[in-house]
C-alpha cells in the first residue's frame, strides 16, 4: 500500500476487504476475489513460520479435515480435492498434521529450509498398530 | 417493532440524570451498553426502563465492567447503530483504554459523564477529576451546568458526533449530585421535534453493510499510526467547532435556548473575570453581580466546550479584562491546573496584559461558597490595582489547615 499522507485515507482505524461491492462473495473462489491491496490476503506472513507442513498426496484421502481445522484458511481445496497449502498465509502451527487421519500421515512438519522433494522421498512408512 | 411516544409537559421537573435519560429516549438510541456507577446510574437505568416500557426500540446490554461497557458501545457503533452510555469517576477511569479506541476508530458514541472525584480516598461526590482524565482522549467534551443543559447538550452531542465530517465520540459532562440529583424545571421538546433535531442515524463504514465488508480496529505501526493520529487531531482542531456552532445555532432556532462555545456573563465591561466550569458557573454569576454592586466590575466565563479547547474563543472572551482567575476542580498533582495552563497558552502571544492566577477548589464535592468567590474577586481587584499578581499563582481554596499556595 502506498504511503499516503494524513489527509489521503478514509478516517477511522478501518480497512476495506474488497474493491467495490462484495457481491456473490461466498460463491467466488479466493483467487477470483477482488481483494484490496490492504487485505490481509495480499500480505505474506510466511516469515512467521519456523516449521512448515509438507503435503504428500500419495496418502491423502481428501477427507478435508485439514481444510476444516486450519485456523488461517491456508489449505487449498478445490472440488473437495486437497491440492496444496497457501504458503503465504500458513504460520506453521501444525494443526493440519495433528488432525490428518491417514497412516502414514499425508501432512508432516519439517524445518522451513527442508527440501520438499527429498522429504517426500523419505516419507515414513505405515505404522503397525500395537496389539 | 414499534415504540410508544411519551407525552411531556412543556416544563418537567427533572434532575440532570433523568434529563439525560429522556434525551437518550428521544434520540432513540439503538444500543446502550452500561455498567452502573454512582452518580450516573439513573441515566442508564432510565433508558432501560423506557426500553422495558416500550418507549424505545433498542438494546440494553448489561456487562461486567465499564471497560466492557465502552467495548460493547464500540462494537455496536462500528456495527452501525446510534450508541450511548453513562459513567462516572472510577468507571470512567476503567473506560479510559477503550475511550482512545472509540475516538481513534472514529465512532460517534455519546458518553454522559456525571463528574465525580477519583479515589483514593474513595469519594462519590462531584469534582472534575474524571473530566480532566478524558481530556487527551480524542473525544469532544461538552459541559452542562444544569439539568436543562444536560438535556439539551445530549441532542447537540449526537448531532455533532454523527456528522460524517466529524465522526468523533462526544462526552456530555454534568456535575455529580449538584446537577445529576438536583431536580429543576427543564423545558422539554416533544418527541418528534427532539428526534427531528438529531435525525435518523446515518451509518458510515458500518460492519452490517455486507456489500462493503470492512475491518475495524486495525493495527498500524510507525508507518501509519502517526498519520491516523494527525488526521484525528486535525479534525478536532478544524472541523468540530464550526459544527458545534452550527448545531447551537439550529438548536436556538428550534428552542430559543442559546448556547455558546464559551459562555460569557457580565463580560462586556469586566475588569476581573473568573473562568470555571460546571455548577460553579452559576455561583460565580451570582457573586459577580454582587461584586458589581460593590463597584468591582466582575464577570464570569464558562467553558461549554472543553475539548476541542476553545483557544480563540477564550482569547476573545478575555482580551479586555485586567485580571483572570482560572478555577480548576481537579488536583493538578504537581503542576498548574489545566484551565490555568490552557488560558495562559491562549493568551501568551497576544497583546493582553491581564494578570492570571490559578485556584484549585471543590475537590471531592467540597462546596465552593459565595464567600470564597467574594474573596477571590476581591483578590483579583487588588491585583488590578497593584498592577501585578500579589498572591502566589496557585492557591487552594476551601481546604482546612494552613494556607496552601504555590508558584
Amino acid at each position: 500500500m502506498a504511503n499516503t499522507g494524513w489527509d489521503e485515507f478514509e478516517i477511522g482505524a478501518m480497512l476495506r476487504t474488497f474493491e467495490g461491492e462484495a457481491g456473490n462473495i461466498a460463491q467466488t473462489l479466493q483467487e477470483d476475489r477482488n481483494y484490496t491491496e490492504n487485505s490481509s490476503f495480499r500480505a505474506s506472513v510466511a516469515d512467521w513460520r519456523i516449521e512448515k507442513p509438507v503435503f504428500n498426496k500419495d496418502y491423502c484421502i481428501d477427507c478435508q479435515f485439514c481444510w476444516v481445522y486450519c485456523p488461517d484458511i491456508s489449505i487449498i481445496s478445490r472440488d473437495k480435492k486437497m491440492i496444496g497449502i497457501d504458503m503465504d498465509h500458513c504460520k506453521g502451527c501444525g494443526i493440519c498434521v495433528e488432525v490428518c487421519p491417514t497412516n502414514p500421515k499425508s501432512l508432516l512438519m519439517f524445518p522451513e529450509q527442508a527440501d520438499e522433494e527429498s522429504v517426500i522421498a523419505q516419507w515414513p512408512s505405515k505404522e503397525e498398530k500395537e496389539k | 417493532m414499534a415504540f410508544d411516544k411519551m407525552e411531556l409537559r412543556d416544563i418537567e421537573v427533572w434532575d440532570g440524570n433523568f434529563a439525560a435519560a429522556q434525551a437518550l429516549r428521544q434520540c432513540q438510541i439503538d444500543v446502550v451498553s452500561a455498567y452502573p456507577i454512582t452518580p450516573s446510574t439513573p441515566i442508564v437505568e432510565g433508558y432501560a426502563k423506557f426500553l422495558a416500557d416500550g418507549y424505545v426500540e433498542g438494546e440494553f446490554v448489561m456487562v461486567e465492567s465499564e471497560h466492557a461497557a465502552m467495548s460493547g458501545c464500540i462494537g455496536a457503533s462500528a456495527a452501525g447503530g446510534r450508541v450511548a452510555t453513562a459513567t462516572s469517576s472510577q468507571g470512567f477511569a476503567l473506560m479510559v483504554e477503550t475511550l482512545y479506541q472509540a475516538s481513534g476508530m472514529r465512532l460517534p458514541i455519546v458518553l454522559n459523564v456525571v463528574n465525580r472525584a477519583l479515589a483514593a480516598p474513595l469519594n462519590v461526590n462531584g469534582d472534575h477529576s474524571d473530566m480532566y482524565l478524558g481530556r487527551d482522549s480524542g473525544w469532544i467534551q461538552l459541559d452542562a451546568y444544569s439539568p436543562q443543559e444536560a438535556y439539551d447538550l445530549n441532542f447537540i452531542a449526537f448531532r455533532v458526533a454523527e456528522d460524517h465530517d466529524v465522526r468523533l465520540p462526544c462526552m456530555v459532562h454534568q456535575d455529580g449530585f449538584m446537577t445529576s440529583h438536583t431536580a429543576q424545571g427543564v423545558h422539554t421538546m416533544d418527541d418528534d421535534t427532539a428526534y427531528g433535531f438529531v435525525g435518523d442515524f446515518k451509518p458510515m463504514n458500518d460492519m452490517l453493510d455486507f456489500e462493503h465488508p470492512v475491518t475495524h480496529g486495525v493495527q498500524t505501526e510507525e508507518d501509519w499510526h502517526f498519520e491516523h493520529k494527525a488526521r484525528q487531531h486535525n479534525d478536532l482542531m478544524t472541523k468540530v467547532m464550526p459544527k458545534i456552532q452550527a448545531a447551537f445555532d439550529d438548536f436556538e432556532k428550534l428552542t430559543g435556548r442559546k448556547y455558546n462555545i464559551v459562555e460569557k456573563y457580565d463580560m462586556d465591561d469586566a475588569d476581573v473575570a473568573v473562568v470555571c466550569m460546571g455548577t460553579s458557573v452559576e455561583t460565580a454569576r451570582e457573586v459577580a453581580l454582587e461584586m458589581r454592586e460593590k463597584g468591582i466590575k466582575a464577570g464570569v466565563v464558562g467553558l461549554r466546550v472543553v475539548r476541542p479547547f476553545p483557544f480563540f474563543e477564550i482569547q476573545e472572551a478575555l482580551k479586555d479584562v485586567k485580571a483572570i482567575a482560572a478555577l480548576d476542580r481537579s488536583s493538578p498533582n504537581g503542576a498548574p491546573g489545566m484551565l490555568f495552563n490552557e488560558i495562559a497558552g491562549a493568551l501568551f502571544n497576544t497583546d493582553t496584559k491581564a494578570l492570571l492566577s490559578g485556584y484549585v477548589y471543590g475537590l471531592g464535592g467540597r462546596d465552593l461558597t459565595k464567600k470564597h468567590l467574594t474573596d477571590l474577586y476581591t483578590e483579583l481587584q487588588a491585583n488590578v490595582d497593584a498592577g501585578k499578581v500579589l498572591t502566589p499563582l496557585q492557591q487552594f481554596i476551601g481546604v482546612r489547615g494552613p494556607k496552601l499556595a504555590f508558584l
